[in-house]
């Protein structure tokens, strides 16, 4: 591999070369694909425990007397019904109603929200926000002062638990509590990207390592494992949760993205919303759909998908689900073919192979008891 | 990992051990290692005639697709069918039950000017 430019790190990088990570290059980090097996930490979050470094990913803090304001301007959910200590996933538009970047907006007071957005998006995030900041709020780029570590599956709880005081029981699903871990200050998210129950803590790069291996103690007698982003990826992909620069991007909106739950027009002016009223007036064009493939093959990420044999969409992403024991994939189809039971073929390497539109999500987990 | 002495490697991780004039043909520990789990492997079908450094069939992993670069020239004479069902031996024994194809080679002594392992051993220790 060359190393022309030099990748970033998160505080973790050592230890994840010490345990014998397999690394690449991440939209610029460094970061470990996986460990002992991309199928076998899968599995290990969908049945146990599985432990992720997400501090790659970037944190951006707006504060002040109109901070609601702001982040209710550049994003599409309603932040303004959030509660002090809630999560809400939310859009970040252009005008023209194409994604800036999908994020996750905590609000930590009446004066002060806490973003977490993606990693190869955060300094067009910070100065998008940025530029839009007429009002009375500081917006401060906060990912240096942040180490991100994901803790998920069903014995996520009580491992964390060992290690915190904070009641984690207590906390709903997308509500945060700021408290220690390992006696270090953490804010506690219990949120995910894998369809698994879990929780996300935000503590500081300084303490990362330390956490990391204590974390990888108190889960080791509920089968903890490492994990890298391979087994995110197909987790995601089998709970069908987006991936900015594959199913979401610059050129295609909430609605066509099947996510207009996050949009909220009745909320006032927000970036974009005149775009995506007029869009929802008239109807979208394509949308996303999940499907299996039925011949042998795996649609791949651009893959051309053809319906009747006519090209007439593309493949998002793209993989083998490791707890389906498919292939399985998300792509765009116009709207007049978006429907479960219609077949289509993908182009593998030049080849159509079968597929199937599918209901999604691929994987939904048990309630929470 | 150790590789084995008999064996010649290229830079893009096959292997190659001559029996004759007939080459058998493999990837490499660090490739199965780099792909990850493997869920498909397409190979040619025997009587085809294949040049060395041009594709001779691809391996697909959950993460990723991967071409095979033929490491010598010659025609399929064989084919490991049992990666078709079993495409996971390619992980765990991929310089001995899981080689991919058998060719019998155009020019015998090409396989001679690949790496050695010794070779082949520093390229993946200076790459990795």
């Amino acid at each position: 591999m060359a190393q022309c430019v030099s990748l970033k790190r998160t505080p973790l990088h050592g230890v994840h070369l010490s345990m014998g990570a397999r690394m690449v290059d991440f939209g610029g980090w460094d970061m470990p694909v996986q460990y002992s097996g991309i199928v076998e930490e899968h599995l290990a979050v969908r049945k146990a425990v599985g432990l992720f470094d997400v501090s790659h990913m970037g944190e951006i803090e707006v504060r002040g007397p109109e901070a609601l304001r702001l982040v209710d301007h550049v994003t599409t959910n309603a932040a303004s019904k959030l509660c002090v200590g809630q999560a809400q996933y939310s859009g970040l538009l252009y005008d023209h109603g194409g994604f800036v970047d999908d994020i996750l907006v905590h609000k930590v007071t009446g004066d002060e929200f806490f973003l977490c957005v993606n990693a190869s998006n955060q300094e067009k995030d910070f100065e998008h926000i940025q530029a839009l900041n007429s009002f009375d709020a500081r917006v401060e780029f906060a990912s240096d002062r942040y180490s991100q570590i994901a803790v998920q599956g069903p014995f996520a709880l009580r491992t964390l638990q060992k290690l915190t005081a904070a009641d984690l029981n207590a906390i709903q699903y997308y509500w945060f509590v700021d408290g220690t871990v390992s006696d270090t200050e953490a804010r506690i998210a219990r949120t995910g990207y894998t369809g698994e129950d879990g929780f996300e803590i935000y503590i500081s790069p300084g303490e990362a390592a330390r956490v990391w291996n204590e974390l990888l103690d108190a889960g080791r007698e509920f089968g903890i494992k490492p994990c890298g982003l391979g087994a995110r990826n197909t987790l995601r992909l089998e709970a069908k949760m987006a991936l900015y620069g594959h199913e979401i991007h610059a050129s295609i909106t909430p609605y066509e993205a099947e996510l207009g739950w996050i949009v909220k027009l009745d909320k006032g002016e927000f970036v974009g919303r005149a775009a995506l009223a007029k869009q929802k007036a008239e109807g979208v064009r394509r949308k996303l759909v999940g499907f299996e493939m039925r011949g042998r093959g795996i649609g791949r990420d651009g893959y051309e998908v053809r319906v009747d044999g006519v090209p007439a969409g593309w493949v998002t992403s793209g993989s083998p689900a490791p707890s389906l024991n498919r292939n399985i994939g998300l792509c765009y189809l116009p709207v007049s073919e978006a429907r479960p039971g219609r077949k289509m073929e993908v182009m593998v390497r030049n080849l159509p192979v079968e597929a199937e539109i599918v209901a999604t999500p691929f994987y939904k987990r048990a309630k929470i008891a | 990992m150790t590789y084995p002495e008999n064996f010649r490697y290229t830079k893009e991780h096959e292997w190659v051990r001559a029996e004759g004039d007939v080459g058998v043909v493999g990837i490499t520990h660090h490739a199965q290692e780099e792909l990850g789990d493997i869920v498909y492997v397409d190979l040619p079908k025997i009587g085809a005639q294949i040049e060395q450094g041009k594709s001779l069939g691809s391996v697909e992993s959950v993460k990723a697709v991967s071409d095979i670069y033929s490491p010598v020239s010659g025609e399929i004479v064989a084919v490991n069918e049992n990666l078709g069902s079993s495409p996971e031996k390619l992980n765990q024994d991929p310089h001995g039950a899981a080689w991919l194809v058998k060719i019998r080679m155009s020019a015998p002594d090409q396989w001679k000017s690949l790496l050695s392992a010794a070779d082949y051993q520093a390229y993946v220790g200076a790459e990795s």
